[in-house]
């Protein structure tokens, strides 16, 4: 019943709608634009998957599915990869919350040194941390050789190293929304609970710890989504314990096993939507508190030496192990023969500069043609989403936001599957690598612009209106003028996850297109760590330089506000 | 003058709310004319639907039925931006990341006028709000007054058929937004603009308006100028709301003559002339101002007994308690009248001459 009524009263609202599109063709050109490019890039791959598992001689059919539980080795990996998401998730979400909490209540020291430790795995590439731990832990391992003497044997291939290095690598993700969250609790809160009475432990456990919950628990479901996507990682470290992204890449690219690969991507797919449906419609509306980024009065931190130094002394133990990973992949890129010539040399970034430059010049090729692209789409989506009426907006929002709910594998394999046959023959090409950049992380930009917009007065584009300016002369001299922090953060996020990306790209990069990381990948194969540690060296060298530049760009364009890529990463998870 | 510049003819707007399936009406059946040249006021409580009746007008709605017409032609499927329509939004809505110049420049841009004839005009305008000089500063640096003035500027600079107003002094401090209003109907007055101003307002509306609409529950009330809104109001909603706090007294029409009815009140019967409003056995509203009671000590229409004194220097507030009613009663000059004190027996006398009837 209430159904019928709102579906009478969509029909009933549409029609005025629909008239004043007709009224600006531009826009109305736009939105049909943008949709079509939403529909062929991010849900005919997911479609495609889909059909080839679904369907079996034209009919619906669930034997693949079958097929595939009735096998032990299939079973396992999708076990395998809950049960390490499961881990990971709530490990990493303790770190990032002793670090946010450390940095937003207790009266510490090196606050800075803190805050960039914990945010710089983001622009790392993730694979970074199962390098290290080679370095580190492995046979020929710096701590397993070099200190201990072979005396212990790690078990780094497998489930352990795996808990470790995913942890160390997503705990950033966690960090970051418990810090937004930490930092928006009005004061005032645990200033009343202090005056009636109450010390500072039953503040933390009756006031700040409730109140960060809806925080705590999207953490949890960002970083289980974030495991269960990660592609690098397992496939550097994972040994016998299977898990699903690089299973069903293993039984695309290695048993040519179209069928079984798209089956075991969907088994992949299930459960980071729900997670991403979780987190999105039921945790984030149980949130108290809107992070607005109004500067809040001073706030009371705990300065008694004890906790104050032992949490300071937690800090500093979890910030030490973060810089000996990324220590020993700096000290590896400089050693001639890894385990076993320990003399420094810069062979590996010579290497890295003439037979290793073709994967450079592509990948920066390739990321900086997608940036900007993937950056201004994301705006305009923004912007139809908060400020135009028209029907279909909200599907337009909900799939613009679904790319980032689908692991990379499973975008992959979409891709292969839907576009490997005329008329959309991409593969092969760079066209489709810039296309999978653009759309592969646009949810961050299109979320960060909303974020941005629904804080500006909408009156302001109405006076723009009011004054004669069509939507596009709007959009383009005051919406995104206005929005411009947004815009550069998106830029920043995406040049960053374009240059360390992995798991979508394997599968359509090619002889003529190739990329960094799957030079990384190759060179790790063939135990030529040296030259692993030199390449992710240099991408991360190429970062800084990127993140400076827009930095620098926005100083001087952006009348000198702060980029806030760090919120770009926050807002996921709001 | 009397040819109606805007008409707006049976007018509604309905929404219907994104959550609940519920049709909210913002406007029904409005029906107005607005002369050439005319200050005229939409007056209401929040959520009355005036601020809606001007989005409409501007553009920025669709209405749901009626029509609109601007100097003759049908406006309704004209979209806001081809609108001959100028708003000042009660944020103001300035350009943050534009100056002074750029924002008083933009409509004309958009219309791609030469550049000379664009800055002729904005330097008049800023020279007329009285921001010459300071066409360059950012509109962030500017008080709240200011602002005010780029916003006016923006907007008359593009020389409309109709200036829109929507609450534009609620972010004013008091002081300041007695100046700006008092600049606002100045400019109006010299440039001979037609305005429609949205207020909650009512002192705002009485000093601005040439005549003023109140409206309640998306309808209109009463249509009127200040002195008629205030002295003659049609409804008891327009009475309550018009004016400070206003007494109510009911009555009943007992007699009634050719040039007068009888209407008692309690136990007296006052005479008022109304002859032909008013039927025998009509129950009626006596609209009593504060200031249409007198008190004496001496023996006058109806007894009471003094609960609150509030002095105020030019004048007391008194509220007294008779049968079984609380009065507010306003006196002024009260160094030469005397006072009374709480708890005082006092005798009030009603200023039948200006009190207003309104049938029940």
């Amino acid at each position: 019943m209430i159904r019928t009524k709102r579906f009478v009263a969509a029909l009933r609202r549409t029609p005025s709608d629909v008239k004043r599109l007709f009224q600006e063709p531009l826009l109305l050109m736009g939105i049909v634009l943008v949709n079509v490019f939403l529909f062929l890039f991010v849900v005919l791959p997911l479609f495609k998957i889909f059909q080839l598992s679904f369907e079996d001689n034209g009919r619906f059919s669930l034997q693949v599915f079958v097929d595939l539980m009735s096998k032990r080795y299939n079973v396992q990996p999708l076990i395998h990869s809950l049960t390490l998401g499961v881990a990971v998730s709530i490990l990493g979400t303790l770190i990032g919350f002793i670090f946010a909490y450390a940095i937003t209540r207790v009266n510490i020291p090196w606050k800075r040194f803190f805050t960039v430790t914990a945010t710089f795995p983001i622009i790392a590439p993730p694979f970074m941390m199962s390098l290290s731990a080679i370095l580190l832990f492995g046979k020929q391992g710096f701590v397993s050789k070099m200190i201990l003497r072979e005396i212990i044997q790690f078990k780094i291939y497998g489930f352990w190293g795996l808990l470790v290095v995913e942890t160390l690598t997503y705990f950033s993700t966690a960090y970051l929304t418990l810090y937004g969250v930490l930092q928006a609790i009005d004061p005032a809160l645990e200033d009343a609970a202090l005056d009636l009475g109450a010390s500072k432990g039953k503040i933390f456990r009756s006031i700040t710890l409730p109140l960060a919950t809806p925080g705590i628990a999207s953490a949890i479901l960002l970083i289980f989504s974030q495991s269960l996507a990660d592609f690098g990682n397992p496939m550097i470290l994972a040994g016998n314990y299977t898990i699903l992204a690089t299973q069903a890449y293993l039984t695309i690219v290695g048993m040519y096993n179209m069928k079984g690969g798209a089956a075991l991507a969907i088994l992949l797919l299930i459960p980071s939507l729900i997670a991403f449906c979780v987190q999105k419609y039921w945790v984030s509306r149980k949130s108290y508190v809107t992070v607005t980024g109004k500067p809040s009065a001073a706030r009371i931190k705990v300065d008694r030496s004890l906790t104050k130094y032992s949490i300071f002394g937690l800090c500093l133990l979890l910030a030490s192990v973060i810089f000996l990973f990324y220590g020993m992949i700096l000290f590896g890129s400089v050693v001639k023969l890894w385990g076993a010539n320990h003399s420094l040399t810069l062979a590996n970034y010579a290497h890295v500069f003439t037979i290793g430059w073709e994967y450079i010049k592509d990948t920066l090729i390739l990321s900086s043609i997608a940036t900007p692209i993937s950056g201004v789409l994301a705006m305009i989506i923004a912007f139809l989403v908060v400020r135009k009426n028209f029907p279909g907006k909200r599907l337009m929002e909900l799939v613009s936001l679904l790319t980032f709910a689908v692991p990379g594998t499973v975008v992959g394999i979409g891709y292969i599957l839907a576009f490997n046959q005329r008329p959309l023959l991409l593969t092969g090409t760079a066209a489709i690598i810039v296309l999978l950049f653009i759309f592969r992380d646009i949810a961050v930009g299109v979320q960060t612009g909303i974020a941005e917009l629904q804080q500006i007065d909408p009156s302001i584009e109405e006076a723009s209106t009011d004054l004669g300016a069509d939507s596009s002369i709007t959009f383009r001299r005051i919406t995104l003028p206005l929005i411009t922090p947004a815009f550069y953060s998106g830029l920043a996020f995406t040049f960053v996850k374009c240059m360390t990306a992995i798991s979508a790209v394997i599968f359509v990069v090619s002889g003529k297109w190739n990329l960094i990381t799957i030079a990384i990948l190759g060179s790790v194969e063939n135990s030529d760590l040296s030259q692993a540690a030199a390449f992710s060296v240099v991408i991360i060298i190429f970062i800084l330089l990127a993140l400076w530049l827009i930095q620098f760009l926005v100083n001087r364009l952006g009348g000198g506000r702060k980029l806030k890529f760090e919120k770009a990463e926050s807002l996921q998870s709001i | 003058m009397n040819e109606a510049y805007l008409e707006i003819m049976n007018l509604s707007k309905e929404f219907f709310s994104d959550y609940q399936e519920e049709k909210v009406v913002a406007v029904k059946d409005f029906n107005l004319q607005i002369h050439k040249g005319e200050f005229l006021t939409l007056l209401g409580p929040s959520g009355c639907g005036k601020t809606t009746t001007l989005r409409l007008i501007g553009g920025f709605e669709n209405p749901t039925r009626g029509d609109i017409y601007l100097d003759g032609a049908k406006i309704n499927d004209v979209p806001a931006n081809k609108r001959d329509t100028c708003m000042v939004f009660q944020s103001y809505a300035l350009f943050p990341h534009m100056n002074i110049y750029r924002n008083v420049a933009y409509g004309l841009e958009i219309k791609k006028l030469p550049r000379n004839e664009i800055k002729e005009k904005v330097e008049k305008i800023l020279d007329l709000v009285g921001l010459s000089g300071l066409s360059n500063r950012p509109v962030g640096q500017l008080s709240g007054g200011q602002q005010q003035r780029v916003a006016l500027a923006r907007a008359i600079v593009n020389e409309p058929k109709v200036l829109l107003f929507d609450e534009p002094l609620s972010n004013l401090d008091a002081k300041l937004r007695i100046r700006m209003r008092i600049f606002i109907r100045k400019i109006q007055q010299d440039l001979n603009i037609t305005s429609v101003y949205v207020t909650h307002d009512q002192e705002e509306a009485m000093t601005l308006s040439d005549r003023i609409v109140v409206m309640n529950q998306g309808a209109i009330e009463q249509v009127g100028t200040p002195e008629e809104i205030y002295a003659r109001p049609k409804t008891k909603f327009v009475a309550d709301f018009i004016g400070k706090t206003t007494n109510f007294v009911s009555g009943e029409v007992l007699e009634k003559d050719g040039t007068a009815i009888g209407v008692k009140v309690w136990d007296k019967i006052l005479r008022f002339d109304r002859p032909n409003d008013f039927h025998k056995g009509d129950k009626v509203i006596l609209v009593v101002r504060p200031e249409m009671i007198d008190l004496s000590a001496r023996e006058g229409m109806f007894a009471g007994q003094v609960s609150l004194v509030t002095y105020l220097g030019s004048e007391v507030i008194y509220e007294v308690a008779a049968n079984g009613q609380l009065f507010t009663i306003q006196i002024s000059n009260p160094l030469r009248q005397g006072t009374f004190h709480r708890g005082d027996k006092v005798w009030m006398v009603f200023d039948v001459q200006n009190i207003f009837l309104i049938k029940e």
